[in-house]
């Protein structure tokens, strides 16, 4: 068994030939398609793509001939929220480095968190992303933008100019934007260019410094614990506030029962409300802390399992619009500390699909529901145009094999940091060849 | 070698980390040869040899005096040689201090160290990255075991028994390693075991430790057997977790009214340092015929070297000069 990345070509070199994607099962969110049959791409798009394509005469002899042996063929995933340390903290991860694990799961665009040092609040730092994107990267990045000023929780950024350079959302993340009346006004201002105000939902004055769930096992182990309610009154607020400004809200990485039902209820009052949920809030819960196990440390913290089942039902029913990793990269030293000053967050990106894919393999949701949450309700949140199968859209994909067993280990990541909680893990699925603009960027044989 | 020492024991363990884990049988045990190591204090000559040429380490991330000189006592008697190390807690970042530290000391082939450290989950940390032993002295929030021990052995030589007795742990259960480590022991033990505090300093959840949770202190004194008063910590008198000294003691600090709740025997116990006129009347405090607190400090020295006794079986025995291929 191998793996390999296909380079990245000089930046003048020619756009792909024809690849003639064959024996696959083509699935497509947004259509609802999922049958078998083949597609065709030339160049960095999609021409074709159906259960006949090829039924009389076979592909393009021109073309080149990729077999998928019947296995599934859905578009690039689509993940909303990582943070990928460029600038700054390049020795936890690069945007190049970042890209590589991103493609090794399955993963064709990211939306980049700005809480990178500088702060991305300044149009200058949207292109620097954007260039080292393009220059060194071997997927799509987009940065977010800063909701304020260096993260200050105070003065809006430009966002306007912000939206104009390429940002696809706004986030203070990491941190949430505290100050209700500034919140109400990035809310209210984001309106004029229809931008999606991400939160990080949390009351700092009542998380304290709490540093995991709070609850009995943070009770036994003399550790300060953060409320569920610490989140709820966050999202709640900010619903009223959505509400008096037409603003696209987003919740971040949601983790509560409280929250999940918040966001239930303004959207069935129609309000411009969504969420997304990481996939360590649906596959653990705080009994993953064990015995101050540090890779079991995230804001929000991992919760009980009566919010765990929440988080599931939420994307079972559609109150969560999008899974998103929350992929944080951390050096050992970051995490090789007492509890409560090790660093927050686990590397995702490439445990994403196989973790998702345990809501299939478990009856919880139907596959094609769980694609939509990683590829095209992202895309569409974000204002992009990927994460779809349709004659003229990018072609960016992933051929993944749904059942393969195998274990997560994290000495094979790609990342530049390894810290999971998932090491060891048996799961089920795995992407053995990923395509962006098509390009094959990342391949697995046997 | 001594009486106490010969006892045959089975500690299964290759640190002592905390309480919960830990048997009846072994917590027995360790009691059963702490007795022994009293009446080996209570003689003119309290020298053992034991762990001749042991190294002890004290690695103190936080002040301590009591503790600190009882470990010390502890291993001197029994012959080891004794280090103490206290590390600034002010230094900027304390994990590092912690697991540099560690690494540092245990290149000098320690056979135990001792650690206090101010954050939960400290001496489990410094466990896994060191060859030694590690005894908590006190980690954050979480676990205080020695402490634990000599309440038992203090309330086992004076009542003949921990099982059935009725327990009342007052004070500041939300931030306390000793009550953790109390409520864990106690529990094994067979006693009935109630907190008492006002509710912001009571942990969450605190009902499924196995405990009666009480917000009033004559209902929670009712019928007890043993009044565990805790130290309230200054930082928390004045405002964040209760309005003022004057208001916690008016319905948490133990005096003769509120005490008459419990059994006329009742016994009074305070891990120390006590604030005097906050957790506990001052008179009360010095009543010899109802406190046994200097009991404990004189038991804390026999809990320790039975700790050591225990642990130094499980001691690294390779000669390094040997041992290194």
């Amino acid at each position: 068994m191998s793996d390999e990345y296909i380079a990245k070509p000089a930046p003048k070199a020619p756009p792909p030939g024809r690849v003639a994607y064959v024996n696959a099962r083509l699935l497509d969110p947004a259509t609802g398609l999922d049958a078998p049959g083949a597609l065709l791409t030339e160049g960095r798009r999609i021409v074709d793509l159906g259960p006949r394509l090829f039924a009389d005469g076979g592909p393009p002899e021109d073309a080149e001939l990729v077999d998928c042996g019947g296995h599934c063929l859905a578009p690039g995933l689509v993940d909303m929220h990582v943070h990928l340390r460029e600038p700054g903290h390049e020795h936890k991860e690069t945007l190049a480095s970042g890209s590589r694990a991103a493609v090794a799961g399955g993963v064709t665009t990211m939306a980049c968190m700005p809480n990178t040092d500088p702060v991305i609040d300044d149009i200058a730092l949207v292109h620097f992303i954007e260039r080292r994107a393009r220059e060194t990267a071997v997927a799509r990045i987009h940065p977010i933008a800063a909701i304020t000023k260096g993260l200050g929780g105070r003065e809006l950024t430009e966002m306007g100019m912000l939206a104009e350079a390429g940002a696809v959302a706004f986030s203070d993340d990491g941190l949430p934007v505290h100050d209700s009346m500034v919140m109400r006004r990035a809310l209210s201002y984001s309106t004029a260019f229809g931008a999606l105000v991400i939160q990080h939902a949390e009351d700092p004055s009542l998380s304290g410094c709490g540093c995991m769930n709070e609850g009995e096992i943070a009770t036994r182990l003399g550790l300060p614990g953060i409320p569920n309610a610490s989140e709820a009154i966050v999202v709640e607020r900010d619903i009223r506030l959505a509400e008096i400004t037409g603003g696209r809200y987003h919740v971040a990485h949601i983790s509560t029962r409280e929250a999940v039902a918040a966001v239930r209820a303004a959207k069935a009052r129609g309000l411009p409300v969504t969420a997304e949920a990481a996939p360590h809030h649906f596959a653990l819960n705080e009994v993953a802390v064990g015995d101050y196990r540090t890779f079991a440390k995230m804001a929000p913290p991992l919760r009980d399992e009566d919010s765990r089942l929440a988080i599931v039902e939420g994307l079972r029913d559609g109150t969560i619009d999008a899974i998103a990793t929350d992929h944080a990269p951390h050096d050992q030293d970051s995490k090789r500390l007492p509890f409560a000053h090790a660093a927050n967050g686990i590397v995702g990106l490439e445990t994403l699909l196989p973790l998702a894919l345990e809501l299939h393999h478990n009856g919880s949701m139907a596959l094609l529901d769980l694609l939509a949450a990683m590829t095209i309700r992202p895309a569409r949140l974000l204002g992009l145009d990927v994460g779809r199968l349709a004659a003229g859209a990018p072609a960016d994909l992933v051929l993944f094999d749904l059942d393969r067993p195998w274990r997560i280990d994290v000495d094979a990541l790609h990342s530049k940091s390894r810290n999971s909680p998932f090491d060891g893990r048996p799961v089920q699925g795995r992407a053995l060849r990923t395509v962006v603009g098509g390009r094959c960027v990342y391949r697995r044989d046997g | 070698m001594t009486a106490a020492s010969s006892t045959k024991i089975d500690y299964p363990h290759s640190h002592l980390l905390g309480i919960e884990g830990l048997s009846r049988e072994v917590i027995s045990a360790l009691l059963d040869l702490a007795d022994g190591y009293v009446a080996l204090n209570r003689r003119a000559d309290k020298k053992t040899d034991l762990l001749r040429g042991r190294t002890q380490i004290n690695l103190f991330f936080e002040s301590s005096t009591r503790t600190r000189t009882s470990f010390e006592l502890a291993g001197k008697r029994l012959g080891a040689d004794v280090i103490n190390m206290s590390v600034a807690s002010s230094s900027i970042k304390k994990g590092e201090t912690l697991i540099d530290t560690a690494m540092t000391l245990n290149a000098m082939h320690p056979d135990v160290l001792v650690v206090r450290h101010p954050d939960s989950g400290a001496a489990k940390l410094l466990s896994e990255k060191v060859n030694c032993a590690v005894i908590n002295a006190g980690d954050g929030s979480h676990e205080h075991p020695t402490q634990a021990l000599l309440d038992a052995l203090t309330i086992r030589r004076r009542r003949g028994r921990i099982e059935g007795l009725a327990v009342a742990i007052c004070g500041d259960i939300m931030h306390s390693r000793v009550a953790r480590s109390n409520i864990h022991l106690l529990n094994t033990m067979g006693a009935r075991v109630r907190l008492v505090a006002p509710p912001t300093l009571l942990p969450v959840a605190a009902e499924r430790l196995g405990v009666e949770v009480f917000t009033d202190m004559r209902a929670g004194l009712a019928g007890c057997d043993i009044v565990m008063m805790l130290r309230l910590q200054t930082e928390r008198m004045r405002g964040s977790f209760v309005p003022s000294v004057r208001e916690y003691f008016h319905f948490h600090g133990l005096d003769r009214e509120k005490l008459s709740a419990a059994r006329p025997d009742a016994l009074i116990m305070h891990p120390g340092p006590m604030n005097r006129g906050v957790e506990i009347d001052s008179l009360l405090a010095d009543d010899i015929t109802r406190t046994v607190i200097l009991d404990q400090v004189e038991m804390g020295v026999a809990v320790r070297q039975a700790c050591l006794d225990v642990l130094s079986r499980a001691f690294p025995r390779l000669d390094h000069n040997e041992a290194r291929p």
